[in-house]
This record gives structure tokens, C-alpha cells and sequence, in this order.
């Protein structure tokens, strides 16, 4: 009896639909993993780096053989702007320079001070990783210092020992210059874009397209579909009105979330910094086509939604349905967490560019970068998939398929909406 | 002018073929009944004529503007109350009502519109109620209301007493005679073949996408030499 209720159960329940989103879902993680690349493996790398060295005392010997121990000096010379013209050319973090009172200033129980230029290339949470074992290294250097400092006979301030050197920053980062913070200072306060904006945008997108969704399977449940398409209204109205309607559901919906998780991430916001102090702000226009930008990608995913809601049987194959568009949102959403744009290999920026939702949720960063084209652009192609989207659904509209719900059999997407139909 | 044209219309979904070359005419205030078993080709004729479907081949016109070229204008004259018919779940009944209303007239027109289908609804209070918590039979008056509220010069009305009882249906067929007296032309699908004699003018008896007969219910009776409509329904289709 068991056996025959579950053999009822698991055909019931065990159907493309349901498997298809979890097979899907794995393959985006393993792929988003294989993009954004093994930790384990970058943390072990070798940083590449350039060092000059204008000191030629004890302690910038010792800082010295640290540095090449454990990094690919690249450079090591006496010119500071042929060291970092090197360090770009050979894709390395940071070129590190000794000045020439190190050692002498150590002795004099002050701090050596060095200054450190960093390369940045993204300000993703995987592109702080090589910046991050720089880090490091430098603790490792001031450790080794700190060692030679206590086994000399003569006495040494403890502040000292513990903090035997002292740095000045700048980092380069995409065309600006910013002096005295470091790329971990700078991952963190733009932090909050690579996570807010993008988890923001992503329950938006799913909000609102679980609405227009849901409002065609609805529409298809209560029967009401064939009295709306013999109303005299044109059939792209009914599909701009539905796109629309369900916009504004879906931007409360959002609201609504968004202010429990902007609470959330507070709370882990530590940084004090204010980004304006270093030329990293926004103005008018920019948030103008910030908002532009979203709005355009909102308007995409809805058109996307309401060529998928076409295919939908009732409100339970719609919700299945939404499924395309969540793992879209959700790839953007996660390779733009953990990589910039401009750091990711060629095939998934390409695959990024192409999902209109990405855009907004890149927007922000790239216009404080001074990156308008890639906003801009953005901001056209989502509106040339919107209009296109727009254009099949108004088809689908006009045809016999939004009432028979006929796919080609012989087509391979007809099979897969088939499925999920079911 | 005919209400509907319909000459040689053919239907096919995919490979299978519903409707099967059939022709027939609607005058201008006749009520014309479809009737036939399940599977016929009912339903997706008066898809068709309702601007749902598109022609295979074959030509329909509805008061001279042709399918599906001017669908946009047949649409503005015709009403289509579908045999599965729906309304708004979150709605009220008079915001339903109100809602259709807004396609057709704005302002005092649309008032003037929901309150024609106030009076032929008859839901009383209940029409404050959200449709959700409709009877079948309430749902289906509403909906009766919806489609004739807005003065279409053809009906098309597929099972319209479905889910009604006695009373109410008896009360749908006298607003749909009245609507006729008015001038309005009804293409009308019904099982009820008692229905279908009371109201219809012409009759016409379809079957496997093809009319079989067609005439008034006088007409069929004598052809089929039988006592009823009913009686010369299955013999028509054996």
C-alpha cells in the first residue's frame, strides 16, 4: 500500500520541472566557481611584485629577503616610476619602495616608512585576494624586523616592535589615483555596492517577475484571458499594461525586503570612510542614469517574464516559469559579487553584458570609475531587449499559442517549456 | 448586412484539422445556435469569430469587417462570454463590472454601461462582494451581465446558462430575447437542446468540423422526422 503511495508521490512529484531548476542551479554555482576560481590556490600564488630599495641598511635587507622569499619581485631597482610602469606591464599588485633612511630612522627607534602603490583591478570580494596576500607579506616583513629589533642588545621601544613600520598608500584604480587608501579600504567601502546593489536589483527583477508571471497563469486559471483578448484594447497594451502593473508590485515588493536587508547589512558596515574624500562620488547625472538604468533592466526582466508567462497553464506552472529569469538575475548577482567586469574572462563578460539585469547592478561602480560606457551601452542594450521582447510577446499575443498553449514538438526549446508547463 | 459571414472556414491545430470547411450566416437580430457533441468544432468556431483564433483558410466577416484584418473593429462591436468564463478573483463584482465598462465609454458612458450590467447581473448587494466569493451561478450572471452590458451588435455566448439554475437561466434567455428584440445578433453554443429550441432561430448541427444540418428547429424536426431537437440531433450525427 506504502509502496504503491509512493510510487504515486515520486511520480507526482519527481518531473522536469522540479528537477530542472535544482540541475540548473548546481551547474551555475560550479560554473560561477570555476570563473571566480579556486581561493585556495591564489592565496598560495606568488604575488608579482616591484621593489626599490634606496635604503641598503640591516632592516631593508631583511625586508628584502622576506619579499623575495615569498613574492615574484618582478622589479628591483631605484627608479619609483619605472618600477610601477613594470609592475602594470606584468599584471602585478604593488610595487613596494624602501626610502633611503629606513634603516637608519629603525635604529633611531622610529618607524620605517614606506610607501606602497597598488595596482587594483576589480573591486570585487576575489579581487582583493592578491592585494590581501600582499598584505600579508608586509606583516611577515614587519615581523621579521620586529625579530631582529628584539634580539639586539640594546633597548627598543615595545610601540616599536610591535609597529616597526609605517606606510604611505596610493592605489590605482581604473585611471584614479587615491592616495592614502589601501585596495582592502577600498573593496570594503565599495563593498557595499558589489553586495547591496546587486542582491537590490536581483529581488526586483524576481519580484516583479514573479508578478507578471503569475498575473498570465492567473489569467489562464480564472478564465479570464479569452474576455480580456476580445476587449477592444490592442494587444500590446494588455502586454505594456501587465509589465507595467506588475512593475510597480514588484518595486513595493522589493521596498519592502530591501529595507529589512539594508538594516541587515548595516550592521556589518565598519568602515568610516567617506568615499567622497577621494573623488569616488556621484553626482546628478550619474544617479540619473543609475536610476535610468534600472528602470530599463526592470522593464527587460518583465518582458522577458511576460514572454515566459505566455507558456504558463495555471498559476502553479507560472511559478515554474519564473525559474529562467531567477537564475539570469542570480549569475549576474553572484559573478558581480565576487568580480569586476573588467576581471572576469572575456566569454563570461560577454555572457554578463548580454543579461540585461547585470547592468544596474554594475552601473553604480562604473560611473564613480568614470566607466559611462559601459553604463550607457548597457542602458541601450537593455532597451533594444525590452523592445524586442515586447515585439514576440505582442506576437505570442496575436497568435493561437497564448490560448492553446501549442509548442512545436520538434523544436528543442518546445520541448523544454513543455516540461515545465508540466 | 449580416451579422457573420462565415464561408468555408477551416481550422487546423498542428496536424489535426477541428473545423472542416463549414459556411453559415448571421442575420442582424437572429439567434443562430451551434450545437453538436463534445469535440465538434463549437467552441473553436466561435474562437474564431471571436478574434481568438486565427483562420487556417476559408474567410469570416463580422458586419462586413473581415477576420482577421480588421479584428481591431470587430472587437469593439462584439461581446464573447466563453463557456469557462472567469472573473477578477480580487475584484468586486462592480468593479469588474466597471473595469470591461472602461473599455467601451468613459465617464457617464461607463457609468451608464455598468449599470446596465447591474440590472441584468440582478447580484443585488452581492456585487460589493469580491468575485471570490461567488457562487458558479452568481459568477456566470455577472458575467452575462458583463457581456450584454456593453451593447454589442453580435453576442457570442457559448453555454450561457451553464451553472445557472432554472430561475436564473430562464431569466439569462429573457434578457437574451430582449437584447434580440433590440437589434442584436447572437451566435449562441449550447448542450441544452431545450435551450437551443427556445431561443434559436436557425440551427445549425456540426460534427466532426464539418455542419451536418442546418435550419430552423421546425425545419430539422421535419427533416429528421423527430419529436425534438434532441431527437434530431443524434440522428443527424449517426
Amino acid at each position: 500500500m506504502i509502496r504503491n503511495i509512493v510510487k504515486k508521490e515520486f511520480k507526482e512529484l519527481f518531473t522536469l520541472s522540479t528537477l530542472l531548476p535544482v540541475v540548473v542551479i548546481a551547474i551555475v554555482f560550479g560554473s560561477v566557481g570555476q570563473m571566480i576560481g579556486n581561493i585556495g590556490e591564489r592565496i598560495e600564488e606568488k604575488p608579482v611584485i616591484g621593489v626599490v630599495n634606496m635604503d641598503g641598511g640591516d632592516f631593508s635587507e631583511i625586508a628584502m629577503s622576506v619579499l623575495i622569499e615569498r613574492a615574484e619581485v618582478i622589479y628591483d631597482g631605484s627608479d619609483a616610476e619605472e618600477g610601477l610602469e613594470k609592475v602594470r606591464e606584468d599584471n602585478g599588485v604593488a610595487l613596494l619602495v624602501i626610502p633611503e633612511n629606513f634603516s637608519q630612522n629603525i635604529y633611531a627607534n622610529h618607524p620605517g616608512e614606506m610607501e606602497i602603490y597598488w595596482i587594483m583591478k576589480g573591486a570585487g570580494m576575489m579581487d582583493s585576494i592578491s592585494s590581501g596576500v600582499v598584505e600579508a607579506l608586509i606583516q611577515a616583513m614587519n615581523q621579521e624586523i620586529s625579530r631582529e629589533l628584539i634580539q639586539q642588545d640594546s633597548p627598543v621601544d615595545p610601540a616599536l616592535v610591535l609597529n616597526p613600520t609605517t606606510r604611505t598608500e596610493t592605489t590605482f584604480f581604473k585611471g584614479k589615483e587615491i592616495e592614502g587608501l589601501s585596495p582592502s579600504q577600498l573593496g570594503n567601502m565599495l563593498g557595499s555596492q558589489s553586495i547591496v546593489i546587486p542582491v537590490v536589483v536581483m529581488m526586483l527583477i524576481i519580484m516583479a517577475g514573479t508578478s507578471v508571471i503569475s498575473s498570465m497563469g492567473l489569467e489562464k486559471e480564472n478564465k479570464t484571458l479569452e474576455t480580456l483578448l476580445t476587449l477592444p484594447v490592442r494587444r500590446s497594451h494588455i502586454v505594456i499594461g501587465k509589465i507595467v502593473g506588475s512593475a510597480l508590485v514588484g518595486v513595493i515588493m522589493a521596498a519592502i525586503y530591501m529595507i529589512g536587508f539594508l538594516y541587515y547589512m548595516r550592521s556589518f558596515q565598519i568602515s568610516d570612510i567617506n568615499l567622497a574624500d577621494f573623488g569616488l562620488t556621484l553626482g546628478m547625472h550619474d544617479y540619473l542614469l543609475v536610476g535610468i538604468s534600472l528602470f530599463v533592466a526592470l522593464l527587460a526582466g518583465l518582458s522577458l517574464c511576460i514572454v515566459l508567462g505566455t507558456f504558463a497553464k495555471d498559476y502553479r506552472s507560472a511559478q515554474t516559469l519564473i525559474f529562467p529569469t531567477t537564475a539570469l538575475a542570480m549569475i549576474s548577482m553572484f559573478i558581480i559579487m565576487f568580480k569586476d567586469f573588467d576581471t572576469i574572462p572575456a566569454v563570461f563578460r560577454v555572457l554578463l553584458f548580454a543579461i540585461p539585469f547585470s547592468h544596474p547592478m554594475m552601473a553604480m561602480r562604473a560611473l564613480m570609475l568614470d566607466n559611462y560606457s559601459l553604463v550607457i551601452g548597457g542602458i541601450g542594450y537593455a532597451a533594444v531587449f525590452t523592445v524586442i521582447m515586447i515585439a514576440v510577446a505582442v506576437r505570442i499575443f496575436n497568435s493561437d499559442r497564448l490560448l492553446t498553449g501549442s509548442v512545436r514538438k520538434r523544436v528543442a526549446l518546445g520541448k523544454l517549456v513543455r516540461g515545465l508547463q508540466r | 448586412m449580416k451579422a457573420v459571414e462565415v464561408r468555408e472556414l477551416v481550422k487546423d491545430y498542428g496536424s489535426f484539422r477541428a473545423i472542416k470547411g463549414i459556411s453559415f450566416d448571421v442575420g442582424e437580430g437572429e439567434i443562430f445556435g451551434l450545437i453538436g457533441p463534445n469535440g465538434a468544432g463549437k467552441t473553436t468556431a466561435l474562437r474564431v469569430i471571436a478574434t481568438l483564433l486565427q483562420i487556417t483558410s476559408g474567410s469570416v466577416t463580422v458586419f462586413g469587417y473581415e477576420l482577421p484584418k480588421e479584428a481591431g473593429r470587430v472587437r469593439e462591436i462584439l461581446s464573447y462570454l466563453p463557456e469557462e468564463a472567469g472573473a477578477y478573483r480580487n475584484l468586486t463584482g462592480k468593479e469588474y463590472l466597471s473595469f470591461i465598462a472602461r473599455f467601451f465609454g468613459e465617464g457617464e458612458e461607463s457609468q451608464n454601461i455598468v449599470q446596465r450590467g447591474l440590472e441584468i447581473s440582478n447580484l443585488g448587494e452581492r456585487i460589493n462582494d469580491k468575485v471570490d466569493t461567488y457562487s458558479k451561478g452568481m459568477t456566470r450572471r455577472l458575467l452575462v451581465g458583463r457581456a450584454l452590458m456593453v451593447n454589442p451588435r453580435l453576442a457570442i455566448l457559448d453555454e450561457p446558462t451553464s451553472g445557472l439554475d432554472v430561475v436564473n437561466a430562464q431569466e439569462v434567455r429573457r434578457i437574451i430575447n430582449s437584447s434580440v428584440e433590440a437589434g442584436l445578433a447572437v451566435l449562441l453554443s449550447s448542450h441544452n437542446m431545450l435551450e437551443v429550441e427556445f431561443l434559436c432561430h436557425r440551427i445549425a448541427l456540426i460534427d466532426g468540423g464539418r455542419i451536418v444540418a442546418s435550419g430552423t428547429a421546425a425545419e430539422l424536426k421535419k427533416e429528421y422526422d423527430a419529436r425534438n431537437i434532441e431527437e434530431a440531433f443524434v440522428k443527424a450525427i449517426r
